[in-house]
Formats: structure tokens, C-alpha cells, sequence
């Protein structure tokens, strides 16, 4: 059951083959037994997924389903869920039920997709290996001393171990993409607006972005079309209309105009990832599609521009976290700088303390100038390229990540070294366009993903084009050993 | 040597709206601690703030009366500091682009002569909470009920040179929030705020003296004490050779002295950056066209009516239009009355302002409408009621006892206009009392005003003392 696609366990609910119920259980159970080598989850939510489970076969039977009525799902812990733990990987929120839910939370329930439970991920997003979580590593299923990548990598892994068939995740940097890469599973992060951040906690609220995993492009279509949505309480979220986004899945790409950023095949891409990329670009290219040389200039000030805007807005977002109101609080303190001082220090993990502490730098009287004001005209400057790029070419491609995932604690020593795991991704965050990631290959049994950017509001396409390859591919279909 | 003082403020004015700046939370002042603050205004994880449009047509309002330019793009950012009754760990407000750009108001001073003071902005924010350090022993209480209340902060220019003029201008703005009825101007209950940065400098200078801030200022009367009392401490320090710290200094209203309460160095850096969960706020020529159209007549346009329409003198006329509320109870009261606009003006500013002030209430709850006190000043005019017994059946209105005709009804207080009544009361004191008589006709003039209190006292009041006074005259002086 947990091999088949959500379009087929949706077409199994309805045909009554199979219960909301029964599927849930499976699942569980498979978590119950796979969840202690991976640590994917960080709660599960066993008692309330049966409920939703059972109130997902009442409608089923009534004739009330929709496509995803009854399909289990994780959420990454960042997401607000009512009367659920909603940690966001640190010790500061270890002891935090979050008392209303997410947009994203409600609106896939209202979709009928039963949530069974959280998944782990790097302490307040920040990460690209998931070793920053406070409730320890997840491991890759691909391989167990490896990382699946961060900071959604409990998502990840969960799907790709099918210990679910969907998770909701996030990319401030490519927080989605990197860690579907590194586990061999599809994710996009949709164009910046159009998932509602309400009730996502937030890392870099101008980047920050909720998306989709799944193991297939249709799959993840399917939960994009329940997460996204104009959304009140979200100010920057987009005035659009509602769209199905696997409406397009199906169209013909011949005379699809390619864009290789020049910039994303050069030094620091290890050239077996670089030639499972061009081997896919030659499927696009007997499929019909055309391939354009681009340039994107700036790739290479992405990263410190990136590294600029994201700690300051989180130096100010987490400013909230300070033992007052909920989350860690220190004991015995003596005044309130040492009650601030020790809830903060005791709260959050060496990463997140260093963005804080690089953040709180860049917004410094007399440095703002310098840092955050440059940072936001490299990003301009970036958007540009991309717009001249798109001039040319209806998406770009490129490899996810420079190379596959890597052993557990192999840069854990090494931030920068680490940062630049996300060297193709960060720029499109800046830019605040849509990118997915798809399974394209493997490098020594590990997998590697292609990286496909769209221009805004362009996810429709992205899916239609990822759909195509995983209909003459079968990387997505591909299982880690000893998952099966 | 001479010194001239500098003196700008900081206006803080809490906009009335029904919910708060951000979130759907009530603003109702005096709800039970921490009853009126949702997820948004608790700063809990992952909640966003939605900017409430009526507040961005408050201050469009206001702009609009101080003269100023409204920004068709302003932004938000955030001020960040730690402070326990500071949700988020910062404040959302704006910093670089201010919905309200440069403005001015126009302060009345000594002689009547009037002063421009510059406006140099307003800007929006929200509201922090309150900490409560008084309640529990070993803790302080956090009440996050005002956390997120829409406020306005208007900053002058450093045009004013005495306190006299500081408070000039503050109640000037505090009329304008008030006609515009954006702000309840309560300074009680915060919603009116002032901090004041003083500086002194040699007469003539052109550079500014080094300022400090005044905080704590809680009443008009405390921020007058308060810059007074600042400047001359300055000139103090300065005529002994001293120079002035740059800090900031909090009003003790008991000793009526300001205490510094930190210094520069110790000044927080706030970061302010934009916001990102924001969006700029826009506002559209279309949108400012539309409340310029809506916007009431503002106190100075109405003390110049005041001064056109009523033939009332500068000081009258600026008396009654600092609020809407006295405005409209003054002319209505000359509405209902038909009396002249100097005696409604006599008695409100007079009777009924003492009362009020006595009984620490505001116009609007005033006992005594403008019906009852128009009913009463009716009968003055037409003399159906003395100016002396007026006294009476005003109180008797303030205690409840109904409309002016019906008191002078049941207490008798009819002004007696009679002659022929009148003389008799006349003859009979002359009669009764010839030592005064012959005094008076020796040329005692000043026994007619015995004549007359007796005469009075016989009619219990009610004589006309004006036909009382004639006739005493002309009785007394034909013998």
C-alpha cells in the first residue's frame, strides 16, 4: 500500500478498496517500526489520525470525498498544529502546544488528509544536513550515516522511507529542495505568496515559503493545490485565483525552452552529479525541448546576500522567544538581562544562536548601510538575472545540490562549507520564485536531484515538465533498500 | 546672560479605533489583564500582523489637518528591543517613510498673537503591553491588553521657546485628534502622551543646545512643571559652568523635579529594519480626496466663526472651540436660547465650567444640557428670571430638579416687573427706615444700596433690580 502513488490510494479510498482507516493504521505501523533508525518524526499523532481517519471514511461513504479525503500526510514541525507540540526542532519550543492551527494545517484537513504526525527538522529551519535539531539527526534512508539534507529532512526522509506518502515542508533557502534532492523524492517550493505563512513559525519571513513532497510531481501537485491559496491573515500572501495545478500535467513540452545557468555547472559541482543532470537534459531533449545557455552573473553574491537578510530577519523574528510568555524559560534568575540571557542561551542551539548573532551585526547602527541595505540590492540585481534569463528560456535547470548527501557530521564543523550546500537554491528564495526538485540519477547508490526554476506564478509548468520526465523515468520510483 | 529655550515634543495619541492595529483584538480600555490579547498580540509562534485600514484613514485625517503631505507610500518597520511587556521582542512602526510628511499647526499666545509650529511627522505604531510592578511581591505582571493599540506619534519641530508655548501647541493637537475623533485624548488613561526634549542656548545662537528627554509627563499641567522646571536646571548647570548631558530624565510630579534615567551611552540600538511581513502601506490620491471632503470644521476655523458669527472676543472664541464637544453645546445652547452669544458664552465658560470642574466631569456628561441651560438663559433674556436668581435654577437643574420654567414655577422665582408692586415694596422701606432716609438725603449716596438689598429682601429676590434702582432714586432724591 505505502508503494502506491496518492492518485492511486485516492482512486483505492474511493472505490471503498481500501479504507481511510486501514491506510492509516498501515502507515502508522510502518512508522512505529522504521521511524527509530531514521527519526523522521518528532511526534506522532496516533490518536488523532485514526479520528480523522474515521471521520474521512464517514465522508467517503457518504459521497463527500475529495481526491485527497482520507490520505495520510506529516506536517514538519514548524507548521502550528491545535493541541499538538510544535517545536520547530529546539529545545526553546520543546514544551510548546500550539493553540490554533496553520492555514496550511486547517486547509488540508479540510481537504480531508489525515495528519499522522511531525516531522523533524533543523532547529528553526536553519540548516542544510538536519543535525541541528534539538530531538537529535534524522539519517537518509538511502544510506544511515548519511544526512537527507535540511532543513525540511524529517519530511524527506519520511517520504522517501514511505513512511508517509506526503509532507508539507519549507524552503528559506532550499530547505525543500535540497533535502528531496538528497533523498531521492520530488518537492517544490512554490512562488513566494502563494502558500499562506499563517501559522508557519518563521525563520526569514521574506523567504520563508511552505511547499510540497511527495514521490511524484503528480503527488505533490495534488497537496500544493490543497496548501496554497490566498490567505487573509498572511499580508504578503497573493490575491490569486485558486488553480489546479495537475490540470497541466499531461501537456506536450516539445519546443520547451530550456535555460542552463552557466553559473550552476562550473567549480564546486562534483561532476558525477553534473553528468546525471546532462543525461536528463538529453531526455528533455529527445522529448522535444530546446536548450539555451544562461547566464545568472550574480549566482556567486546569492550566498552572502542570502546570508545577510536571512539572519537579520531572524535575529528579529526569534527576538520573541524569550522565555516570557511560553517556549524555555530559565530558573532562578537573577534580573531580567540574566532571565533573558539564560532562557535565550539554554533555548536555542550553536547554529541558530550564531544567525541570531550575525543578524543582530548586520542591522547594528552603523553597519545597516553596509550589510542588510547592499544585501537588498544584490537581490535586486539577482531578481534581474532571472527575468533576463527568462527572456530566453520557460525554465531553468540545473543540479539541486553540488553533490549528494553527505555523512553525518562530515561539516557539521564547517558552517560556510555547509552554506554552500544550498548555492543553487538560495538565489531563487531571494528572487521569490518557484523551483521544484526531482530524482534524476543516483552517484554511488545516493541520489541526485534535477533543479527546475520557474518564473512567477509558473508552477503549473513546473509540474507539467517534472511530470513528463517521471513518465519516461523511473528515479522517482525508486526505493532505499530495505524500505520496500 | 540671556537664554532662550528650545523646546520640540513627541505626541503619542492612541487612535479610537474598535480593534487593535494589528489583530482583531478589542482596544476597550480597563478589560480584566491579558483578557483582551489574541494569538497576534501575544507575539506566539508563527502569527502574522494584518494592518487595520481604518487606522490608515485616521492618519490621513490628521495629516490632512495639520497641512501636511501624505505619503502615498510608507512602510513599517520593526524597532527592536527586549522589555518583558514587548511581545515580539520588537515594535512594529514606521521609521524612514512616515505616513504623515512635514505639516503645521498655528498656536494662539500671550497678546493674542499667534506662532507657527512645525509638525515634522506622524507616524503609526502599535502599542506595547504594561508591566505591573505593584501587585505581586516577588514578580512583575505583564498585561498585554494594550499591546497592539493603534497609536499616532506626532513629532514637532523644535520651535517652541517657553513651556507656555509647549502646552500651546499640545492642546492644540489634542483639539485636533479630538474634533477629528481619532483619539479620546484621555491622558489618565494614556491615550494623550507626551515626552518633551528641552535645550537651552545663548540668545542669538543658531546651533541648538544639547538636549534631554522628558518622560512620565502624565497631565498638561505635569509636562508645563516639568519644561519649566528642565530649563531652569539647564541654565543652572550651564551658568556654573556645567555642560548639559544628552539623556533621558523622568518627571517626578511629587518633588516637581526631573530625574536622569539613562544616558546616551546606555540608549538601545533599535535595528530598525523594514518589515517584512508587511506590506508598504499605499495611499491613493482618490482615497486622501475622500476624507479632505469628510473632514469636520477644525478648531481654528471654528474660533475665527466663533469670532465672525457670534461677536465673540478672541479669548471666548478660543475658549469654546478647544473641543468639538463645547463647541456644539455652545451653539446649540445659543440656538435654544435666542440670547446673546456673549451670555451663553459667560455662563458656559462661567457657571457650568466651574461645576464641571468641580465635580470632575467632562462637557459631554454634563447635567445640565444645553436644552436646560438654553431654557434658563431664555428667561434671563426675556427677563422672566433675575441674573441674581438665575444662581438658584441653575443648581436646581445641576441637582436634577428639570427644566428652568418649572423650577421658577414651583420656587416662585418669577422676576417681579410690576410697577405699581414694585413701589409699594419701595414705599414701604422708605417708610420704614427715615434714619437712612434722612443719611441719604444729607448726601450719603451710598445708603441707595441699603434701599435697594431691602427692597430686594421684601420680594425675596424677585424685584427687577433694575427698576428697583430707579425708583429708589427718584423717590428718595423728590423729597
Amino acid at each position: 500500500m505505502h508503494l502506491k502513488s496518492v492518485f492511486d490510494l485516492s482512486k483505492a479510498l474511493r472505490e471503498k478498496k481500501v479504507s481511510s482507516r486501514e491506510l492509516v493504521v498501515h502507515f502508522l505501523k510502518r512508522i512505529e517500526e522504521r521511524n527509530p533508525e531514521l527519526n523522521a518524526f518528532i511526534t506522532v499523532t496516533q490518536e488523532q489520525a485514526l479520528k480523522e481517519a474515521d471521520r474521512a471514511d464517514v465522508l467517503i461513504a457518504r459521497g463527500e470525498a475529495g481526491p485527497l479525503t482520507g490520505v495520510p500526510l506529516a506536517h514538519k514541525d514548524l507548521f502550528c498544529t491545535l493541541g499538538v507540540r510544535t517545536s520547530c526542532g529546539s529545545s526553546m519550543l520543546d514544551n510548546f502546544i500550539a493553540p490554533y492551527d496553520a492555514t496550511v494545517v486547517e486547509r488540508c484537513r479540510d481537504q480531508g488528509l489525515v495528519m499522522v504526525g511531525k516531522t523533524n527538522m533543523d532547529e528553526f529551519a536553519m540548516g542544510s544536513s538536519n543535525e541541528n535539531s534539538y530531538y537529535g539527526p534524522v539519517r537518509n534512508p538511502w544510506s544511515l550515516d548519511r544526512v537527507p539534507g535540511g532543513s525540511s529532512g524529517g519530511s524527506a526522509a519520511a517520504v522517501a522511507a514511505r513512511l508517509v506518502p506526503l509532507a508539507t515542508c519549507t524552503d528559506t533557502g532550499g530547505s525543500i529542495r535540497q533535502p528531496a534532492s538528497l533523498t531521492g523524492i520530488t518537492g517544490i517550493k512554490p512562488t513566494y505568496g502563494r502558500v499562506s505563512r499563517y501559522g508557519m513559525i518563521a525563520f526569514a519571513s521574506s523567504l520563508d515559503q511552505g511547499g510540497a513532497m511527495g514521490l511524484s510531481a503528480a503527488d505533490a501537485a495534488l497537496l500544493l493545490g490543497a496548501m496554497a491559496g490566498f490567505d487573509e491573515r498572511d499580508s504578503t500572501s497573493l490575491a490569486r485565483d485558486q488553480e489546479q495545478f495537475t490540470d497541466n500535467l499531461e501537456a506536450d513540452i516539445d519546443g520547451l525552452r530550456i535555460g542552463l545557468p552557466r553559473q550552476h555547472f562550473g567549480e564546486g559541482l562534483d561532476p558525477r552529479v553534473g553528468a546525471c543532470v546532462e543525461a536528463a537534459i538529453e531526455d528533455y531533449q529527445r522529448m522535444g525541448a530546446r536548450i539555451v545557455e544562461v547566464d545568472l552573473e550574480n549566482t556567486d553574491l546569492s550566498i552572502p546576500a542570502y546570508y545577510v537578510v536571512a539572519p537579520a530577519e531572524a535575529s528579529s523574528n526569534l527576538a520573541r522567544y524569550d522565555g516570557v510568555r511560553f517556549g524555555h524559560r530559565t530558573e532562578n534568575p537573577q534580573g531580567l538581562e540574566d532571565f533573558y540571557k539564560r532562557s535565550r542561551s539554554e533555548g536555542f542551539g550553536a547554529e541558530v544562536k550564531r544567525r541570531i548573532m550575525i543578524g543582530t551585526y548586520v542591522l547594528s547602527a552603523g553597519y545597516y548601510d553596509a550589510y542588510y541595505l547592499k544585501a537588498q540590492q544584490l537581490r535586486r540585481i539577482i531578481k534581474e538575472d532571472f527575468q533576463r534569463a527568462f527572456e530566453q528560456a520557460d525554465v531553468l535547470m540545473g543540479p539541486t545540490s553540488p553533490s549528494v548527501a553527505f555523512r553525518l557530521g562530515e561539516k557539521l564543523d564547517d558552517p560556510v562549507t555547509m552554506y554552500l550546500c544550498d548555492i543553487y537554491t538560495n538565489a531563487v528564495n531571494l528572487a521569490g520564485l518557484p523551483a521544484m526538485s526531482i530524482p534524476a540519477g543516483f552517484v554511488e547508490s545516493m541520489p541526485v536531484g534535477l533543479h527546475i526554476i520557474g518564473n512567477y506564478f509558473d508552477e503549473a509548468r513546473l509540474f507539467n515538465v517534472a511530470h513528463r520526465y517521471q513518465q519516461v523515468t523511473d528515479w522517482h520510483t525508486r526505493i532505499p533498500l530495505g524500505f520496500e | 546672560m540671556d537664554w532662550e529655550p528650545v523646546v520640540g515634543l513627541e505626541l503619542h495619541a492612541q487612535l479610537s479605533t474598535k480593534s487593535k492595529i494589528f489583530s482583531s483584538a478589542s482596544t476597550a480600555y480597563g478589560a480584566a489583564p491579558n483578557t483582551q490579547a489574541c494569538a497576534v498580540d501575544l507575539g506566539l509562534p508563527g502569527v502574522l500582523p494584518v494592518l487595520n485600514a481604518e487606522v490608515v484613514r485616521m492618519a490621513v485625517k490628521f495629516g490632512l489637518a495639520v497641512k501636511a503631505k501624505i505619503s502615498p507610500r510608507s512602510v513599517f518597520a520593526r524597532k527592536n528591543y527586549f522589555y518583558p511587556d514587548l511581545p515580539k521582542g520588537y515594535q512594529i512602526s514606521q521609521y524612514e517613510l512616515p505616513i504623515v510628511d512635514k505639516g503645521e499647526v498655528t498656536i494662539q499666545i500671550d497678546g493674542g498673537s499667534e506662532k507657527r509650529i512645525g509638525v515634522t511627522r506622524a507616524h503609526l505604531e502599535e502599542d506595547a503591553g504594561k508591566s505591573i510592578h505593584d501587585v505581586f511581591p516577588d514578580a512583575t505582571g505583564i498585561d498585554l491588553n494594550r499591546a497592539g493599540t493603534p497609536l499616532i506619534e506626532i513629532v514637532s519641530d523644535p520651535d517652541m521657546r517657553s513651556a507656555a508655548e509647549a502646552i500651546a501647541y499640545m492642546r492644540k493637537i489634542h483639539s485636533i485628534v479630538r474634533y477629528l475623533d481619532i483619539c479620546d485624548g484621555n491622558m489618565q488613561q494614556g491615550s494623550f502622551r507626551c515626552d518633551a526634549n528641552v535645550s537651552v542656548r545663548k540668545k542669538g545662537d543658531t546651533r541648538l543646545g544639547t538636549r534631554t528627554e522628558l518622560k512620565n509627563l502624565n497631565s498638561f499641567r505635569f509636562v508645563e512643571r516639568a519644561i519649566e522646571y528642565e530649563i531652569e536646571r539647564q541654565i543652572d548647570v550651564l551658568e556654573s559652568g556645567g555642560e548639559v548631558a544628552q539623556e533621558t530624565r523622568l518627571y517626578d510630579p511629587d518633588g516637581n523635579e526631573t530625574r536622569s534615567m539613562r544616558g546616551k551611552e546606555e540608549a538601545n540600538d533599535y535595528r530598525y529594519f523594514p518589515d517584512p511581513d508587511l506590506l508598504p502601506v499605499e495611499v491613493t490620491d482618490e482615497l486622501v480626496e475622500e476624507i479632505r471632503a469628510s473632514l469636520p470644521e477644525l478648531p481654528d476655523a471654528k474660533r475665527q466663526r466663533f469670532c465672525d458669527h457670534y461677536g465673540l472676543n478672541a479669548y471666548d472664541a478660543s475658549n469654546l472651540s478647544l473641543s468639538r464637544e463645547l463647541a456644539d453645546y455652545f451653539e446649540r445652547t445659543v440656538e435654544i436660547s435666542g440670547a446673546t452669544p456673549k451670555l451663553c458664552a459667560n455662563w458656559i465658560s462661567g457657571e457650568l465650567a466651574g461645576a464641571l470642574n468641580k465635580a470632575a466631569l467632562e462637557i459631554g456628561q454634563s447635567p445640565v444640557t444645553p436644552e436646560l441651560l438654553g431654557g434658563m438663559l431664555k428667561r434671563l433674556a426675556d427677563e422672566t428670571l433675575s441674573g441674581k436668581l438665575a444662581k438658584q435654577v441653575f443648581d436646581a437643574m445641576w441637582s436634577g430638579e428639570g427644566e428652568a420654567d418649572a423650577i421658577i414655577e414651583a420656587k416662585g422665582l418669577k422676576q417681579v416687573t410690576d410697577a405699581g408692586e414694585i413701589e409699594a415694596l419701595v414705599d414701604a422701606a422708605i417708610a420704614g427706615n427715615p434714619e437712612q432716609v434722612a443719611q441719604y438725603r444729607a448726601g450719603k449716596q451710598k445708603v441707595l444700596g441699603f434701599f435697594v438689598g431691602q427692597v430686594m429682601k421684601a420680594s425675596q429676590g424677585k424685584a427687577n433690580p433694575g427698576q428697583v434702582n430707579e425708583l429708589l432714586k427718584k423717590k428718595l432724591g423728590n423729597e
